[in-house]
């Protein structure tokens, strides 16, 4: 299911390009499929965006699961949005199982000093509520961008939010790899490696390293999916992914204004966000 | 509610007969009080957020302006009725209308005698003295360009902290105001409620969110920004002209703060709350057509939704830019978005219709190719443009499809939306350098005077202040000297040529009432006349 979603969400410009035929990052309150206008007047009052059909002569049409308030095909957006949410998560989980696993393993690993003021930093970012920390660097980061010596992410870069999600959940990966380690060092086949005269770097990267791979293969899918949730949370409220770009989250919040009349706008990126998440799930637990 | 007759059931438990007449004349009086007669009622109001400070001589806001009705006075007001004669002038905290002396240069009032403010002081000449005198000591928006005219005003907009506003003098009963130059609109401008007479120990700064004693027949009782405002009867009012302040009929108003407006709609339909100040959602539009038509009204409202372009900075300092997104935008879409055809008409001109001196005006087509060739020609190909809207979902949808259109003519647009609470304080601050922005204009008084002058006459903007109602800082003496002449068509044809901003449409005003809302009245200045409505 995850390798659909994810060729699913590959595919989108061809979509967009060749089925749909629209924008779908350009508001269109004007534009019209089959002869009928995307956005329709009410007969009383008020406009109605269209809504879910077949339309074309092929299996997908334009407009499959109708339009948004901006006269955008939300099917496209979907797709498009789909992308973008994988990319951040994936973005995210890749630089959160680095930093976490650079910290766990040298926490672990050299002990002593290092271990107390490695661990002391993880547990202090771990006070902090996962969403209260990311929601608070987002409002600073979302206006004004990252200005960081020679790195610079502009307020409306994709990156931005990967870097906070994949910065908040480093005692996340950290802990549990740091306690893996602990425990690979008290091990026989450690213990043996030493007797031999194996170098503490022969150790880390033929013992240790290779030993952590599990764990590792445990933790992504669970992360990953963390990142995702997180991600659409965050757009929801505005402060993920900022516009015109899309994501499942910002699908959501669009959704929303049109949850009376066009439930499908705002079913469907979460339907997207939970069979995923479910995914991942699945994934880890078959990892596990 | 109906008080619980603890006495009566003692009576009767105790079985004696011979207490029946007293019971029953207890009865009668009972039912003859006030409170039996009839139940407290509490009108519920709506609003995605609060319109920031009270200070009815800061606020400027439609949002509050429609509260200020019924808890401030003037010493003139408009006539609290629906309809035409909602705009007549009518003698309020003065006893008569006053006839302009010395070529329409002195207004002399005699206040009524025996007017209290809410919290039971006597109402003076001398707080009306300091009330005038207030608008300026608190920098008030629109101290120069409605009250500039007053003898004194000058010195007091260039060192407002002593303000002394000679032209407003107190001798007895009388108050005379002296202006430098005639003012057609002046008594107009004395019905606003940044007119408002406060007493004279009222903070000589924004009083914020502490509420300041009127004279009206409600008064303010707490505001949180954040949760309510609400609003009680004023115990001292009594009625003495009620053309001018009609004594209201709900007993108490809750204004509640903080719902989506799809949660205040809803609210709305089940009878929860009784009306919402935000526009009805737009995809909710078509079920309200079908089921609450009767609760549904529609009334003409001299406006504008426009986008101020700060001519100041680039690249609007470009006329040629400047023309490009006017020739870029298409009207209609940006009435489809903001609810449709019913809701609103499109408009390329500045001037809104039912103004004096309106004259239809259009020399903008919808034409993205030649806008294109005027941004290359300008080169303002690339040029960096941050529109900035307000949160609510229309202002969002408008914002996100005049970035695109912008995008579109090759300007490199961004989009920041900003809660509604802040929004205006924020783009009429000239420090904040805005480009371009979206606001909307509902006239303060019918005068076309009032709009072009206020908006985008020299002497409404304000560099380096955080109040510049002039949002595009655009300036043209002759053109303010034709609104002067009241030449009024052909000052809107140079103003809409000269393209300070880009005109979109003319809103109607729709109010979505509660099926427990009666009588309701829609008044051209202050909108629905809220107390005059009763509960069922």
């Amino acid at each position: 299911m995850l390798l659909a979603i994810v060729a699913a969400t590959a595919l989108a410009p061809l979509y967009a390009a060749r089925i749909s035929g629209t924008d779908p990052f350009l508001s269109t309150p004007m534009a019209q499929t089959n002869g009928n206008p995307v956005l329709a007047d009410n007969l009383g009052l008020g406009v109605t965006p269209i809504g879910p059909g077949w339309r074309g002569p092929y299996l997908f049409g334009p407009y499959l699961l109708g339009a948004d308030t901006l006269g955008r095909d939300v099917a496209a957006r979907l797709l498009y949005g789909g992308r973008t949410s994988l990319l951040v998560a994936g973005a995210a989980t890749i630089l959160c199982l680095l930093l976490g696993s650079l910290a766990g393993i040298t926490a672990g690993f050299v002990g002593g000093l290092t271990d107390t003021a490695l661990s002391a930093l993880i547990d202090l970012l771990w006070a902090f509520p996962v969403y209260l920390l990311a929601i608070s660097l987002s409002i600073v980061l979302v206006n004004e961008g990252l200005h960081l010596g020679p790195i610079t992410l502009e307020a409306d870069d994709k990156l931005l939010p990967a870097l906070i999600l994949g910065l908040v959940y480093v005692p996340y990966v950290a802990r549990p790899i740091r306690a893996e380690v602990r425990a690979l060092l008290a091990r026989d086949f450690v213990e043996a490696a030493h007797a031999t005269g194996g170098t503490r770097s022969h150790i880390l990267r033929r013992h240790i390293l290779p030993s952590l791979l599990p764990t590792f293969l445990g933790l992504a899918p669970i992360i990953a999916a963390m990142m995702l949730l997180t991600e659409a949370a965050l757009s929801i409220l505005g402060i993920g992914i900022q516009p015109p770009e899309a994501s499942w989250g910002t699908l959501i919040a669009d959704g929303q204004s049109l949850i009376y009349s066009r439930p499908w706008v705002a079913i469907a990126p979460g339907l997207a966000v939970a069979l995923t998440v479910l995914a991942l799930n699945t994934l880890a637990d078959r990892d596990a | 509610m109906m008080p619980p007759l603890p006495s009566l059931r003692g009576a009767q438990r105790r079985g004696n007969p011979g207490r029946h007449a007293a019971r029953l004349a207890a009865l009668l009086a009972l039912l003859l009080t006030p409170a039996a007669a009839k139940t407290p009622t509490t009108l519920r109001l709506l609003a995605h957020t609060a319109a920031g400070t009270l200070d009815p001589h800061l606020n400027y806001t439609a949002q509050y302006w429609q509260l200020y009705a019924f808890v401030y006075d003037g010493l003139v007001a408009f006539r609290k009725v629906p309809g035409p004669r909602g705009t007549e002038l009518v003698p309020d905290l003065a006893d008569a209308l006053p006839e302009p002396e010395d070529r329409g240069r002195l207004y002399r009032f005699h206040l009524r005698p025996g007017l209290t403010f809410s919290d039971g002081r006597p109402v003076r000449p001398t707080d009306v003295v300091a009330s005038l005198r207030r608008v300026f000591r608190v920098r008030g928006p629109t101290a120069e360009t409605f009250y500039g005219a007053i003898v004194g005003a000058p010195a007091c907009l260039a060192t407002p902290d002593t303000c002394a506003l000679d032209g407003v003098t107190a001798e007895g009963d009388t108050i005379a105001i002296r202006l430098s130059r005639p003012d057609p609109d002046f008594l107009a401008k004395l019905a606003l409620p940044h007119a408002s007479i406060l007493p004279a120990d009222a903070p000589q700064s924004d009083a914020g969110i502490t509420p300041i004693p009127g004279t009206g027949p409600y008064r303010f009782l707490a505001y949180d920004p954040n949760d309510r405002l609400q609003i009680v009867r004023n115990e001292h009012f009594h009625p003495w002209n009620p053309d001018a302040q009609p004594p209201g009929r709900p007993d108490r108003i809750d204004y509640v703060f903080g719902l989506e407006d799809e949660a205040e709609l809803t609210a709305i339909e089940n009878d929860q709350a009784d009306w919402m100040f935000d526009s009805p959602p737009a995809d909710r539009l078509g079920d309200l057509g079908r089921r609450f038509l009767d609760q549904i009204h529609l009334d003409p409202s001299p406006a504008l939704w426009f986008v101020p372009l700060n001519v100041d900075i680039p690249p609007f300092d470009d006329p040629r830019v400047r023309e490009a997104v006017n020739l870029a935008v298409d009207r209609d879409a940006a009435v489809k978005l903001f609810g449709g055809a019913k809701l609103a008409a499109p408009t390329c001109q500045l001037l809104p219709p039912g103004l004096p001196g309106y004259a239809p005006y259009c020399p903008y087509p919808h034409d993205p190719a030649r806008a294109r060739a005027l941004i290359a020609q300008a080169g303002a190909t690339g040029a960096p443009v941050t529109l900035i809207t307000d949160d609510s979902p229309v202002s969002r949808a408008l914002g996100t499809y005049l970035r695109d259109v912008f995008a579109s003519i090759g300007l490199d647009t961004k989009l920041r939306s900003l809660s509604a609470n802040v929004q205006f304080t924020y783009i009429q601050n000239t420090n904040n350098r805005v480009q371009a922005s979206l606001t909307s204009w509902y006239a303060d008084y019918p005068s076309a005077g009032n709009f072009l002058l206020g908006s985008f006459g020299c002497t409404a903007f304000h560099p380096g202040s955080d109040s510049s109602p002039n949002i595009s800082g655009f300036c043209d003496k002759a053109i303010d000297a034709q609104i002067a002449a009241n030449d009024i068509a052909a000052a809107d044809r140079a103003l809409t040529d000269a393209a300070p901003a880009i005109a979109l449409f003319n809103p109607r005003y729709i109010d979505i009432v509660s099926r427990r809302v009666e009588d309701y009245a829609y008044h051209e200045v202050f909108h629905w006349l809220i107390v005059q409505s009763g509960l069922r």
